[in-house]
């Protein structure tokens, strides 16, 4: 009997739940399809969900007038330089601090959770001092340093290399296997997926980082083009849609990383909130 | 004795790239930042050693107390709302299956991933004054339109608003892994006994959900009281005192009047009312909701 009763509150509420899922996306839809319409378009009232005029002029003008090539090729050194970094000392030390026994490891694994108190935010002053003296303001070095500071790799490295059973260690040894062969033939490869992850998702944030690449590049040259973007002045006129374009472009990879490697992406957000997935 | 220390060596040879980095580019300028808050330094180059006067001065300094209170507002209007939304809409997805679900949880995560460039551009669109898509809901529900970003009493809500809209996909996947930790038994069980939805919501999911709610909350916490980017991109040109939020004003002290030693006293000041106010916090959460 009670198959047959329709549930009206439980249609209602997904009902409830699409529409709010639809505002929710629509000003991504809304940013994407204002790119694909000229500029006197895009000034015109209401809400024209398709444009009249389809073209790619926004996208043209911006690769032809702005220095984004430049700052594509900036932001990809950089995020990749910081991820291979982040990712490698994450490993390595999670697995001193898994594996291995030595002198100051307690002391060592404190600093290291320590360390989240410490807001990155506030030591923008003496990084800036510190590149300053080591001449790399403007410079691809000096937007990579600080940001590799990310403790909560190590972390979740060496929670994965705690649950690895020693029996994999013991029978290495006593194949003659030193501490670096276990670690790049047993330990790294069996965890290959957190590896994938961590990746994904510090590729995600350096390229998205803001605010230390803002400060350090004030070069046209030297920008990311998560900052490059936020320079384009508005000289004369309406160019929401070339702004738009631009940023667009700007989203495009992480966009695609993400759709690539959804389930990792979000594997990699439940680890670095502590949460073993 | 002799492996021992061949131990060790072996050690330091896998943490020393992270210790080395962590040396030179956290602790060094951390104790750096410190000990310039002694000084009027500039922001590059020496300065003399003032003992505590910008500490003073901080307390004097209406600019810096309105910074405070201009962080502590926006932590108000984003903390609570962005993780009792979060719990909400991962609930919503929750209940859905297939297609459906993967497009509303792709609806609320996409923002998520996109630098806050982009966040930014695309809010400036939606808001734009004389083109904003936006304004016309502004206009039907309150009547006018609104240069809402430069405005005195609608900027800090709106850019709470983007804040929310921007990084709730964080909150909803973790949420959502907390629910699905909660056995579907426990509702079939309370459902025999005749319980509705709201008294499953109020018995067995708060109570369930509760750590993941303590943990975002105190995620969220951390991370909007350092909040600058989109503030500091969405009021360009704009007046900025009325939205001059903490990390802000050690970019105005520090940056634009070189002042780093006074900026560096309120970089200070932002990881002890981090360091504080994250104690307090974890005090207060760990009581459970009963």
């Amino acid at each position: 009997m009670n198959l047959l009763k329709i549930d009206f509150a439980g249609r209602l509420i997904t009902l409830v739940t699409l529409a709010i899922a639809i505002v929710w996306a629509f000003p991504l839809y809304w940013a994407v399809i204002t790119t694909l319409k000229p500029e006197f378009e895009v000034a015109q009232p209401g809400l024209n969900l398709l444009p009249k005029t389809w073209t790619l002029g926004a996208y043209t003008h911006v690769l032809t007038t702005t220095k984004i090539g430049q700052w594509y090729v900036n932001s990809v050194v950089v995020a990749v330089s910081v991820t291979v970094l982040v990712v490698m000392m994450g490993a390595l030390c999670g697995y001193a601090l898994s594996q291995l026994r030595f002198r100051g490891r307690t002391a060592l694994w404190f600093t290291v959770l320590a360390s989240f108190m410490v807001p990155i935010q506030a030591l923008i002053v003496t990084h800036f001092v510190l590149m300053s003296q080591f001449g790399l303001i403007n410079s691809w070095l000096g937007i990579v340093l600080p940001q590799l500071i990310v403790p909560v790799v190590v972390i979740v490295y060496k929670q994965f290399f705690d649950s690895v059973p020693k029996d994999f260690r013991e029978a290495a040894r006593v194949d003659g296997a030193n501490e670096f062969d276990i670690f790049f033939r047993i330990y790294l490869p069996m965890n290959w997926g957190v590896t994938t992850a961590l990746a994904i998702i510090t590729f995600i944030g350096a390229w998205n980082a803001f605010l230390w690449p803002f400060l350090v590049s004030t070069a046209d040259d030297t920008m990311t083009v998560t900052v490059g973007i936020t320079m384009v002045k508005e000289n004369f006129g309406v160019q929401y849609a070339r702004n738009l374009a631009a940023a667009v472009l700007a989203a495009l990879p992480v966009a695609i990383a993400y759709l690539v490697f959804q389930r990792r992406v979000t594997q990699a957000i439940m680890l670095s909130a502590g949460i073993k997935g | 004795m002799h492996t021992k220390s061949r131990d060790n060596w072996v050690a330091a040879a896998f943490v020393a790239p992270f210790v080395i980095a962590y040396l030179v580019l956290f602790l060094y300028p951390t104790v750096r930042m410190v000990i310039l808050t002694f000084t009027d330094a500039p922001l590059i180059g020496a300065g003399k050693w003032i003992g505590f006067k910008n500490y003073q001065r901080l307390f004097n300094d209406k600019a810096y107390l309105s910074a405070v209170w201009n962080t502590g507002y926006f932590v108000l209007l984003t903390v609570i709302p962005n993780t009792l939304l979060g719990l909400v809409f991962a609930m919503m997805v929750n209940r859905q299956k297939g297609y459906v679900q993967s497009f509303i949880l792709a609806a609320f995560f996409l923002p998520y991933i996109l630098p806050v460039s982009v966040v930014y551009r695309i809010w400036e669109w939606m808001m734009d004054y004389q083109f904003g898509i936006a304004q016309h809901a502004l206009d039907a529900f309150y009547g006018e339109r609104v240069a809402v970003f430069r405005n005195k009493i609608w900027a800090m809500p709106m850019m709470a608003f983007v804040t929310i809209w921007w990084t709730i996909g964080f909150n909803v996947l973790l949420f959502i892994a907390g629910l699905r930790n909660i056995s579907q038994d426990m509702y079939d069980a309370s459902a025999l006994d005749g319980a509705k939805r709201w008294k499953q919501f109020r018995y067995i999911t708060w109570p369930l959900i509760w750590p993941v709610t303590a943990l975002v909350l105190t995620i969220q916490l951390i991370l909007q009281l350092k909040i600058f980017d989109q503030i500091y991109l969405l009021t360009l040109g704009g007046n900025v005192n009325n939205t001059m939020v903490l990390v802000q004003y050690i970019y105005k002290q520090a940056f634009q009047l070189n002042k780093g030693g006074y900026g560096a006293t309120v970089a200070f000041s932002l990881f002890a009312i981090i360091v504080v106010v994250s104690v307090l916090q974890y005090q207060a959460l760990r009581a459970r909701p009963r």
